[in-house]
C-alpha cells in the first residue's frame, strides 16, 4: 500500500517538474529567438532556473522514495 | 567526418562492452554459490528450513538454486550501490582493504580473506565478518566461530520485529545458520536499516576510484600547469589545451558574474577543484569495463561536498546576508518573523537540493542504463529463452548507446550545475549592499 502511494508520489512530482522545466526550456527558446545575441545569458539563466525546479522535484521524489519503504 | 565516424565507433564498442559486463554478471548463476563445498544448494535451503522452525516467518527465499526470477530493480540496486570489493566483469576481483571495529577490537585485513565469488557473495567468513552482495556485515551470534569459516549459501527472511516487517539475512555454515547484522551506514543504522554491531571504516569500491581519480586529476592539472609554466606566451597544447576552455569558460560565464570581478579570486580554486572533483569522478562512473563506480550518485559523497559549500556559504555571508535572514529589512514589522522561518529553513534546503541533485541524477542515469540491459534478462527469462534474449539485446543496445550519449551530457551538465549554483549561494552571501536602504 505504501509503495503504490509513494510510486504515485513519485509520478506527481516528476509532472510538475516536467512542466516546469518544459516551460523555462520553450521561453528560453522563445528569447533566444528574439535576440540571439543575448542566448548565452539565456541559456545560463536556463539552466539556473531548471536546476532549482529539479531541485524541488528531486526532494519530492526522495521522500516517496522513503515513504514507499 | 572521419573523425565522427571514429568517435560513434569508439562510443559503441565501448557500449557494447557495457552490456557484455553486465550480461556476464548475471548469467553467471551457472556455477551457484555452491562451488565452496561439493553439497548442491538446494540441501542447504532444506537445513535452513529445519534449523529456523522456530522462526515463525521463515519462509526463505529458496531462490540460490539457481531458478532464480530475474528482479531489474534489487539488480540494479545492487550494481549502483558501494562495495567491498572492486569487480570488473564478474571476472576480475580486486581485493580492498578492509578496517572494522566492533566491540572485539579492530580488525585490517584484505576482502580478498571473503573469497567474493558471484554476486559479491563471500564463501568465507573471517572473525566474524562476512560479505553479502559487495557489502561487509557482522555475525554478532558468540557462537558463530573466529577466524576462517566457510559460509555455504545466505538466505533471506522477512521477519516481524516489534509489528514492523524487517528483512533479515542469514548466512549458512557448517549445518547451522546465523543471522547478520546490518551494514554499517553513516548514521548508525538510526535512519533505517537497523542498529548494527560494528563500524566499518574500509577503503571501499568507492573511495578507491575516489583516491585513483583524484591522483588522474591531479596528474592532468599539474601537466597544464607545468605547461603554461614553461610556454607563457604559445597557444595551448595538450592537456591545457582541453583544461583552458573549461576554465574560461567557469571564470567568465560563473564566477565572475556571480561572484564580482575581484571577489572571485578568493573562491575560484574552490569552485575549480568541486569541478573538476565531480566531472572526473560522473566520467569515471561511466567507463565501461572499469566497475562503472557510482561515487558522486553516492549520497553521503554530495553530503560532503554540499556541506562543503554550505561551511563556506556561511563563514563567509557578511552582515548584509544575517540582516536578510534574521531580520528583512523593508517590510512590515509583522511580516519579519515569518520571513525569518522561512530564510533559515531555506538556508539548509539550499546544500540539500545541492547534494539530491547531484546524486539523483548520476544514479538515475545509472539505474536507467542497467534496466535497459535488464531488458535481455526479462525478455529472455534469465537465460532460458534464447530467442527473447536475442529480442532484448536489440531493444537493449541502441537504448543503451542513446543513455549514455546522455549520461555524458548529464556529467558535464550536472558539474556545472553545482559549481553555478555553489557561485550563486557564495555571491548572495558575500553581495555588497550599495542600497540597502531601498530594501
Amino acid at each position: 500500500m505504501g509503495s503504490t502511494f509513494g510510486a504515485i508520489g513519485a509520478g506527481l512530482a516528476v509532472i510538475g517538474a516536467g512542466i516546469g522545466i518544459g516551460m523555462i526550456g520553450g521561453k528560453a527558446v522563445e528569447g533566444i529567438a528574439r535576440q540571439p545575441e543575448a542566448s548565452g545569458d539565456i541559456r545560463g539563466a536556463m539552466i539556473l532556473m531548471a536546476a532549482l525546479v529539479e531541485g524541488a522535484a528531486l526532494i519530492a521524489m526522495i521522500l516517496s522514495i522513503f515513504m514507499a519503504k | 567526418m572521419k573523425s565522427t565516424f571514429k568517435y560513434t565507433l569508439l562510443v559503441c564498442l565501448l557500449a557494447g562492452g557495457r552490456v557484455f559486463g553486465s550480461v556476464s554478471d548475471t548469467i553467471a548463476p551457472v556455477q551457484p554459490a555452491a562451488t565452496a563445498t561439493p553439497v548442491n544448494a538446494q540441501n542447504h535451503d532444506e537445513h535452513a528450513h529445519d534449523e529456523h522452525a522456530e522462526h515463525s516467518a521463515a519462509d526463505h527465499d529458496a531462490a540460490h538454486g539457481g531458478a532464480e526470477a530475474f528482479d531489474p530493480a534489487s539488480t540494479a540496486i545492487h550494481h549502483i550501490s558501494d562495495a567491498n570489493v572492486y569487480s570488473i566483469l564478474d571476472l576480475v576481483r580486486i581485493p580492498l582493504p578492509m578496517i572494522l571495529k566492533s566491540d572485539n577490537g579492530w580488525d585490517f585485513f584484505m576482502s580478498s580473506k571473503f573469497k567474493p565469488g558471484h554476486h559479491e557473495d563471500g564463501h568465507q567468513g573471517y572473525n566474524s565478518y562476512v560479505m553479502h552482495h559487495g557489502s561487509v556485515h557482522r555475525i554478532s551470534d558468540p557462537s558463530f566461530p573466529q577466524g576462517e569459516v566457510v559460509i555455504d549459501t545466505y538466505s533471506h527472511a522477512e521477519e516481524d520485529f516489534d509489528g514492523k516487517k524487517v528483512q533479515s539475512i542469514y548466512a549458512h555454515s557448517g549445518g547451522k545458520s546465523y543471522k547478520i547484522d546490518p551494514r554499517s551506514t553513516l548514521d548508525g543504522g538510526i535512519l533505517g536499516g537497523g542498529i548494527t554491531s560494528f563500524t566499518d571504516f574500509s577503503i571501499t569500491k568507492n573511495v578507491a576510484s575516489m583516491i585513483i581519480v583524484c591522483l588522474f586529476v591531479f596528474y592532468l592539472l599539474r601537466k597544464a600547469a607545468t605547461f603554461y609554466k614553461k610556454n607563457p606566451t604559445s597557444a595551448p597544447k595538450g592537456v591545457a589545451g582541453f583544461i583552458e576552455p573549461i576554465f574560461v569558460f567557469l571564470r567568465d560565464e560563473v564566477a565572475i558574474p556571480f561572484l564580482g570581478p575581484e571577489k572571485y579570486k578568493k573562491y575560484f580554486p574552490m569552485l575549480l577543484s568541486i569541478f573538476f572533483f565531480i566531472l572526473g569522478l560522473n566520467l569515471f562512473g561511466q567507463v565501461p569495463f572499469l566497475g562503472s563506480v557510482n561515487v558522486t550518485g553516492n549520497i553521503s559523497i554530495t553530503l560532503v561536498l554540499s556541506l562543503i559549500v554550505f561551511i563556506i556559504v556561511n563563514i563567509n555571508g557578511n552582515k548584509d546576508y544575517w540582516k536578510h535572514i534574521l531580520w528583512m529589512p523593508g517590510v512590515p514589522t509583522a511580516v519579519k518573523p515569518l520571513l525569518s522561518v522561512i530564510e533559515i529553513a531555506s538556508l539548509f534546503i539550499k546544500p540539500l537540493t545541492l547534494m539530491l541533485r547531484l546524486a539523483g541524477n548520476i544514479s538515475a542515469g545509472h539505474v536507467a542504463i542497467l534496466s535497459f540491459i535488464g531488458l535481455i534478462f526479462v525478455f529472455g527469462k534469465s537465460g532460458t529463452d534464447m530467442a527473447g534474449a536475442g529480442i532484448g539485446t536489440v531493444l537493449a543496445v541502441p537504448l543503451t548507446l542513446f543513455m549514455m550519449a546522455i549520461e555524458l551530457l548529464v556529467a558535464f551538465l550536472q558539474a556545472y550545475v553545482f559549481t553555478l549554483l555553489a557561485a550563486s549561494y557564495i555571491g548572495a552571501a558575500t553581495e555588497e549592499h550599495a542600497h540597502a536602504e531601498h530594501h
